[in-house]
């Protein structure tokens, strides 16, 4: 096996010097009725060519392998990644060291991940994010626990019915054995958060509300701060498309105190679903609160500029069972990917490319209600819309896939059963006028 | 003495982004607009975000020579206790990046997903066979998160008993998630001693372990590297009881083909497919974190689990006893692929391989060291041995001093005080993908070191001098924090 450099010679020398006579003997510590009688029943390793043509067969099998368009997000969005970052980013200095407990000689993941949380805070308007979570959803819980671990007098948490349906259910996950409650605030007719149900609500630790919502609309985040504000709880922000922050006033100009995102647009493949990048940043009030890894700026022993990982007492490894969270690896070649991305586009291209996603899907709106389909909110959205779709869609929408390879919009009903036939369109810049014209087009 | 890899060499200082940002630049050939411009309403618009501005070259060399300053596996021998730093091989990335893999949309929905859910179908049962368990999860995201899953499936199963319990057992060679993990779902740790052997002892878990205690969380091998030889009687007690036993999987690199935990009488059980299963590090993630279960727990197991009726695959959700989702979608499939393809080409016999090797090459560092550095427990270990700095502390000179001066040497220092057992531990988990002539070049520099150590303490309290920085502030940066430019 070709990762496996031990020759006969090698092993018989290495034996000798531990004293035993073969392999099997490294293992005599281990009891024989603790030991597998039978080896274990895997196949023969491939070659390298083997194993090519077996992943091209499963790879094949999913409909992506094909230049296919998709008009679906819903979390996982479809971007432009530029040739150079995922060039630079399989440079293995970066991919196979592993978290920077020796600064001295991870000085480059170091740096990388310094500048990943300031360009951050910058796309938030936050004053510190972390070095990464695993994805928006798992942040978002983090984000609650922090709340209610602040809050001693309330044991629920307000979040909107218009966050991502995973992430509420991620959120039950992590709340439930704790002893926490989640009350989900109902959606208006125009597929925004009900501000007003929010302010009837008591005992709560917080509120969380994502901006685009679920359903693609643009929330009024500074008045739910308002209301966070009135009841003395902390306001959370979430978000699953970062590249809206290009256009869209940033989480903590409206006065987020906690903010979960997830950045998969930024330079990360949908690769279905995993690994994204979870974002998490707060305001410095919620500095010791946060959960996983930071990277400080510090001086070494010449006075030169480097960077630590650093504020560890709120972690695992010293605080154990008090830690702030068990996060120990996060997603960090993904939020050095993220910025390789910020860097590549940067001011000018972030804007450029929001302001692209939302003409196109304005574009798309029109062109669909043209074909037929029904407006449904008047709400202002980024890149993402609802609409209800004109009978027989379903059947169209299920042949569009399988014989053009055209995802045409998600079924909103098995997250929301009230909008039947309502579907969530996404358009973002790597669709074409022609390609929206053309969907449009096949499903009149 | 062989020539030791680490050596001066030129690298080049790089500023941060910002400081090489001038106005009008842009890395990016923008799409040209091909539809009309649509203005939000003002209100809701806020200032671009202040990103830096760079040329495309730019960026290249920024990120080029940040990534010079980096150790990595690819460099050399990363010999970090616990970690099973590996050979990341790189058939495994042309494999994640196929199209059919990379683009696929998560929500495309299962007829049109068959690729990828017949992966981690089939990945579930490889897993599954080489731990001995019915059913694999990969849903969670990297070990911490694969021992949160466990625990929350303990916690249901004690739920859905009728009986929720308190507390949990945590023995000293824990790695500091478990206890973690065990508080996010309310569990008191209830922590014990191992025994003289560095193993645990029946009778204290017998001690502890009542009707009002979950379970107890077990690394096996443990952090010491050695093999928990009661493990059997020890589940055996905490089964009377009631209770569940929870594996810590992460040190599975030393037993592959040899031991199967499910056999055992662990209940539930975390790998990382970051360590065992050869997929990059990446500086901290992303990992995996799939977990095993005995039959009893499969109820439990978080939802979308996956099915396979007759030849087709789907995602299934209606589970009552779910203890629910906890990733947005299924988990790391990016780095299952990688996962996949290292047991597809190493296959089972190559697996087996991998876990003798990974233990003749710890045995081999113990026995050619332990005349050299203290060794607390000298017992036959599996793929890591602990030393420590007893012998120099003469010399003022203390474990973090030789870790430090095995940087100039061109090696990566091995896990350094932990596990906490040990005081000072030097934690050296060498794995399987290293030659013999490596290894020796690695025990030469300790051997080195630890005549430096003697002859010129002053020097490794200076160390390193090769590297681009010296030692770190690490109190200063801590005391005023300082974590964006």
């Amino acid at each position: 096996m070709r990762y496996l450099p031990h020759t006969k010679e090698d092993i018989d020398e290495m034996l000798a010097k531990t004293g035993l006579a073969s392999l099997d003997d490294l293992f005599k510590t281990i009891p024989d009725a603790l030991k597998t009688k039978a080896p274990l029943n895997i196949s023969e390793g491939l070659s390298e060519w083997d194993l090519n043509e077996h992943m091209e067969a499963l790879a094949s099998a999913n409909i992506a392998c094909k230049n296919y368009k998709c008009f679906i997000g819903a979390g996982s969005y479809d971007h432009y990644i530029p040739s150079i970052v995922p060039y630079l980013i399989s440079r293995s200095e970066f991919a196979t060291a592993y978290t920077p407990y020796q600064p001295e000689v991870s000085q480059g993941t170091l740096q990388g991940i310094y500048e990943f949380q300031t360009m951050i805070t910058e796309l938030l308007g936050m004053d510190i994010a972390t070095a990464s979570h695993y994805d928006c959803g798992t942040a978002l819980a983090e984000c609650a626990l922090i709340a209610l671990r602040k809050d001693r007098n309330a044991s629920r948490i307000a979040v909107s019915s218009l966050v991502h349906p995973h992430h509420r259910q991620i959120m039950e996950t992590y709340l439930h054995p704790a002893g926490y409650q989640m009350i989900q605030i109902p959606r208006t007719r125009e597929g925004l958060t009900d501000l007003a149900a929010l302010g009837a609500m008591e005992g709560i630790a917080g509120v969380a509300v994502q901006s685009p919502n679920f359903l693609g609309n643009i929330e009024d985040l500074s008045a739910f701060k308002a209301v966070a504000d009135t009841k003395k709880i902390l306001f959370i922000a979430s978000f699953t498309e970062s590249l809206a922050y290009g256009l869209l006033k940033n989480p903590g100009s409206c006065g987020a105190d906690l903010v979960a995102g997830e950045g998969q647009s930024l330079g990360i493949a949908k690769g279905f679903g995993g690994p994204g990048l979870g974002l998490l940043a707060g305001t410095q009030k919620m500095m010791r609160n946060l959960p996983g890894r930071l990277i400080g700026k510090t001086k070494d022993a010449n006075g030169d500029d480097g960077y630590v990982l650093t504020l560890a007492t709120r972690e695992q490894h010293i605080r154990r069972e008090k830690a702030s969270s068990n996060i120990c690896s996060n997603n960090g070649l993904n939020a050095m990917t993220a910025a390789i991305y910020l860097a590549t586009v940067g001011k000018i291209g972030i804007r450029e490319i929001a302001q692209q996603n939302h003409d196109k899907a304005v574009y798309l709106k029109t062109a669909l209600e043209k074909a037929g389909f029904e407006p449904v909110f008047d709400s202002p959205f980024f890149n993402e819309f609802v609409l209800k779709a004109p009978k027989g869609f379903a059947r169209k929408r299920a042949d569009l896939i399988s014989k053009q390879c055209i995802f045409a919009g998600m079924d909103l009903e098995p997250y929301y059963p009230e909008l039947k036939d309502h579907y969530l369109f996404c358009a973002t810049e790597t669709v074409s006028k022609n390609d929206m014209d053309q969907l449009a087009k096949e499903v009149q | 003495m062989n020539k030791q890899p680490g050596t001066r060499g030129l690298i080049f200082n790089e500023p941060q982004l910002w400081d090489k940002s001038r106005k009008g630049r842009c890395a990016v050939s923008l799409p040209i607009a091909d539809v009309e411009r649509c203005q939000l309403d003002a209100s809701l618009v806020g200032e671009s975000p202040e990103l830096p501005q760079l040329s495309e070259l730019d960026v290249v060399r920024h990120y080029t020579r940040l990534s010079q300053w980096n150790f990595g596996v690819d460099s050399g021998m990363y010999p970090l206790g616990s970690c099973t730093m590996k050979y990341n091989p790189k058939t495994n990335e042309v494999q994640a990046a196929r199209q059919g893999f990379a683009g696929a949309h998560p929500l495309a929905g299962d007829e049109f997903s068959q690729g990828a859910l017949k992966l981690m179908y089939d990945l579930e049962h490889l897993l599954g066979e080489i731990t001995g368990y019915p059913a694999v999860t990969l849903q969670p995201a990297a070990g911490a998160h694969g021992e949160l899953a466990g625990m929350l499936i303990i916690h249901a199963y004690h739920a859905k008993k009728g009986k929720q319990r308190s507390k949990i057992i945590i023995p000293d060679t824990a790695h500091g998630t478990n206890p973690a993990s065990a508080s996010l779902c309310g569990y008191e740790s209830i922590n014990i001693k191992s025994g003289e052997k560095g193993i645990l002892e029946p009778a204290a878990v017998a001690a502890v372990m009542d009707e009002d205690t979950a379970g107890i969380m077990i690394t096996n091998p443990n952090t010491l590297g050695l093999f928990e030889e009661n493990i059997k009687e020890i589940c055996q007690i905490v089964h009377a009881k009631g209770g569940l036993v929870y594996g810590d999987g992460a040190n599975m690199n030393a037993i592959m083909g040899i031991v199967k935990p499910g056999h055992l009488g662990i209940d539930v059980l975390h790998l990382n497919l970051h360590k065992t299963f050869s997929t990059p590090h990446g500086g901290g993630g992303p990992g995996s974190g799939p977990v095993g279960v005995s039959e009893d727990l499969i109820p439990f197991l978080p939802i979308p689990r996956i099915e396979k009726d007759l030849t087709r695959y789907r995602f299934v959700t209606e589970c009552p006893d779910t203890i629910g989702r906890i990733h947005t979608f299924y988990g790391h499939f990016g780095i299952m692929v990688r996962a996949y393809s290292y047991i597809l080409s190493m296959g089972g016999r190559g697996l087996h391989r991998a876990s003798q090797l990974a233990v003749l090459n710890a045995n081999y560092i113990k026995e050619s060291l332990k005349e050299t550095l203290n060794l607390p427990y000298d017992r036959p270990c599996m793929h890591e041995c602990v030393f420590n700095d007893k012998h120099q502390q003469v010399f003022h000179v203390t474990t973090m001093d030789m870790a430090k001066r095995l940087l100039d040497y061109g090696f990566h220092p091995p896990t350094v005080y932990f596990p906490l057992v040990v005081d000072a531990a030097f934690m050296v988990e060498p794995t399987e993908t290293e030659s013999k002539e490596n290894i020796d070049q690695f025990i030469d520099a300790v051997k080195a070191i630890v005549r430096e150590a003697r002859e010129t303490p002053e020097l490794l309290k200076k160390a390193p001098l090769l590297t681009k920085v010296t030692r770190l502030d690490e109190v200063g940066a801590a005391r005023k924090p300082c974590l964006r430019g």
